[in-house]
């Protein structure tokens, strides 16, 4: 990182060479104060170090030189499909038994197998449980706030308590609300309506006090009244604020619809195939419930990322 | 904050209150039933007929009998004054005077939330001391490395939107099965829940010194290792307590769930779950004040931290 701009940079072949060096400098020391150094100067190891260095390599190259937005998700994929890579060698070489560790391959064809299953699970666990929960929690948390907004003296009592919860492990109201309002999916949304409430408040309630004094004033010159400032001023300053709370709402939403059906569920959701699954060692299913959950984060997390771009397009951290 | 003291003494007796409240028609069915066995007349017709009633057109028809739902055995909402006396006796009067206490068996019982509560403390410090050194390694690394930086960093920030707890039985599960049990397997999902916030806030925070201050240090001659120890890691404190406070929160919500799946039987998450299975309301609560207690105490301990460590490198703060 060093060298000046006049000489080219090599740091990407000799950051990994120097590594992958050390790896084996210390594994043969560790083999040998074993005994042996079979264990490591094998073919297997080397083969799985060798791909590791020659991807490393690649992808420093591939990063050396890639200044775009597709080059950069060019690299990323790249790391991604090499980690895959290695751990479905890994698995293979070292003949690692499926109830420990199960191949990308294996998880890819039990995911494939059971979509009706898994689309099941996630229509009971994400659309129902989740999302329903999200909304409600979301829409009460905005509404308090604007509420708490109004009277300063609720504000200045709510928002240290708000804080304050924000950072408890709500989740473990988990086996209460289970058991007041049965094993279905109302259970799994009132557990999420408790985990995003507060986050959401309490960043909806800052945003709504980001405005300057400078704006307010022009406000008051205009003659507007409440709600006209809070409608063209101050929920438009909110929105970044806002938006930060959905989003950490999104995940937190999914960890307590998930964590939720370990209490108690019917037949059918994510939180209920993970704990069934684990007890019958089925882990290529384990991971398929895994996968789903991780793709309706990310995807759940993408659409409101969208659009927080689009709604709040005129705040600096949205103008690259 | 200050004078916030009467606004948040309001809100906080104004929760107790509608807390009592609720647990009346919440619990209007246990307890009418107990009133029925005692003797007393209902009205609102028999138990069939009440099972399938409301519970607020119930309170209001039996307004003379509604202060037994403060006092009900397994109330489904015990009252607050309820989870107070539950948290003193499994917890002070647990290990002083109970029949395993300090007094009657001269060592700590092993039965109280004070244990159970340390079991799941260990597992979340052991695994947040884990999650937060990676993570500041990893930072560190990506700081330096612009391969690094764009290999895993996409990965880093898309892992924050996936609710990475559902992987916590799987990784309970697996560690058993190679031998690995105890304190170990906790610990693991609370530093993979802690690692992630730490990653992303330290990365930010090693790059937040400007340019002016980076060019400063190069036209000294300093070198990587010195701009990161002189610069960097200074400059990255206020986003490592940050980042700190969300870790530890996570490392304990971690610890309680890596309790669930293999039926622990000890910790929060395990008193939690035992709670639920035997209908033991009052224990679920009790449990959950601790560990509400201990996030709280936990995160209150890293603020204070913060502010020692702040002052002493001469921030107003």
């Amino acid at each position: 990182m060093t060298a000046s701009p006049a000489l080219p940079d090599r740091s990407w072949i000799v950051t990994p060479l120097v590594s992958v060096l050390a790896v084996l400098a210390v594994a043969s020391l560790l083999a040998l104060a074993g005994g042996s150094l079979a264990a490591v100067w094998n073919g297997r190891f080397l083969l799985i170090l060798a791909l590791w260095l020659a991807l490393w390599v690649l992808n420093g190259w591939l990063a050396s030189r890639a200044d775009s937005t597709p080059g950069r998700l060019l690299v990323a994929l790249v790391f991604g499909a090499a980690l895959i890579g290695l751990w479905e060698l890994t698995v293979r070489l070292y003949d690692v038994p499926p109830v420990i560790l199960p191949p990308p391959s294996a998880i890819w064809a039990t995911f494939i197998r059971n979509i009706p299953l898994l689309w099941g699970d996630f229509v009971q666990t994400i659309l129902k449980g989740g999302m329903a929960g999200f909304a409600i929690g979301c829409t009460a948390a905005f509404l308090v706030a604007i509420l708490a907004d109004r009277f300063d003296f609720l504000r200045r009592g709510l928002l240290p308590v708000g804080s304050f919860m924000a950072a408890l492990p709500i989740v473990g109201t988990a086996p209460i609300l289970v058991m007041w309002y049965g094993f279905g999916w109302q259970s799994k949304a009132a557990v999420v309506v408790a985990m995003v409430f507060f986050p959401m408040l309490v960043n909806t309630v800052a945003g709504l006090r980001d405005t300057t004094a400078m704006q307010r004033d022009l406000m008051q010159t205009y003659g507007a009244g409440y709600w006209q400032t809070l409608v063209k001023l101050r929920l438009p300053a909110a929105m970044p604020f806002i938006f930060n709370g959905l989003k950490i709402a999104t995940t937190l939403a999914f960890i307590g619809a998930i964590v939720a059906e370990f209490f108690g569920s019917p037949t059918v959701g994510l939180g209920f195939r993970i704990s069934t699954s684990v007890g019958a060692l089925a882990l290529d299913m384990v991971w398929s419930a895994i996968l789903v959950s991780a793709l309706a984060g990310s995807a759940f997390y993408g659409i409101v990322a969208l659009i927080e771009r689009r709604a709040t397009f005129w705040h600096p951290s949205q103008r690259g | 904050m200050k004078g916030a003291f009467l606004p948040v003494l309001t809100v906080v007796i104004a929760i107790i209150g509608l807390w009592y409240l609720a647990a009346i028609p919440m619990n209007i069915k246990e307890t009418l039933t107990e009133a029925e066995r005692a003797g007393a007349t209902i009205s609102g017709g028999t138990a069939v007929e009440r099972r399938d009633a409301g519970n607020i057109a119930l309170t209001l028809r039996n307004l003379d009998l509604a202060a037994g739902g403060w006092a009900l055995e397994r109330p489904r909402l015990p009252a607050p004054h309820q989870v107070a006396v539950e948290l003193y006796d499994s917890t002070i009067d647990e290990e002083l005077f109970s029949r395993r206490g300090i007094v009657q068996s001269g060592e700590f019982s092993n039965r109280s939330l004070v244990y159970h509560g340390g079991v799941t403390l260990a597992a979340t410090l052991l695994g947040f001391l884990i999650g937060t050194g990676l993570g500041i390694l990893l930072a560190i690394g990506i700081v330096h490395n612009r391969t690094m930086d764009m290999s895993v960093m996409p990965w880093a920030i898309v892992s924050q939107a996936v609710p990475i707890i559902a992987i916590a039985p799987m990784i309970i599960v697996v560690l058993y099965s190679v031998g690995l049990q105890g304190i170990l397997p906790k610990a693991v999902i609370s530093a993979y829940l802690s690692f992630f916030p730490v990653v992303v806030g330290m990365v930010k925070g090693l790059r937040s010194p400007d340019m002016i201050q980076r060019d400063l240090l190069r036209t000294y001659n300093a070198t990587d290792a010195q701009t990161l120890r002189k610069l960097r890691l200074p400059a990255s404190i206020p986003y490592l307590f940050a980042s700190l406070k969300i870790g530890i929160s996570a490392s304990l919500v971690g610890a309680i769930v890596g309790e669930l799946p293999t039926g622990a039987v000890a910790g929060l998450g395990a008193r939690m779950l035992a709670g639920s299975y035997y209908g033991q309301t009052v224990q679920i609560w009790s449990a959950l004040f601790t560990a509400a207690l201990l996030a709280a105490a936990l995160v209150w301990a890293i603020g204070l931290i913060e502010r020692r460590t702040l002052r002493a490198m001469g921030s107003p703060a």
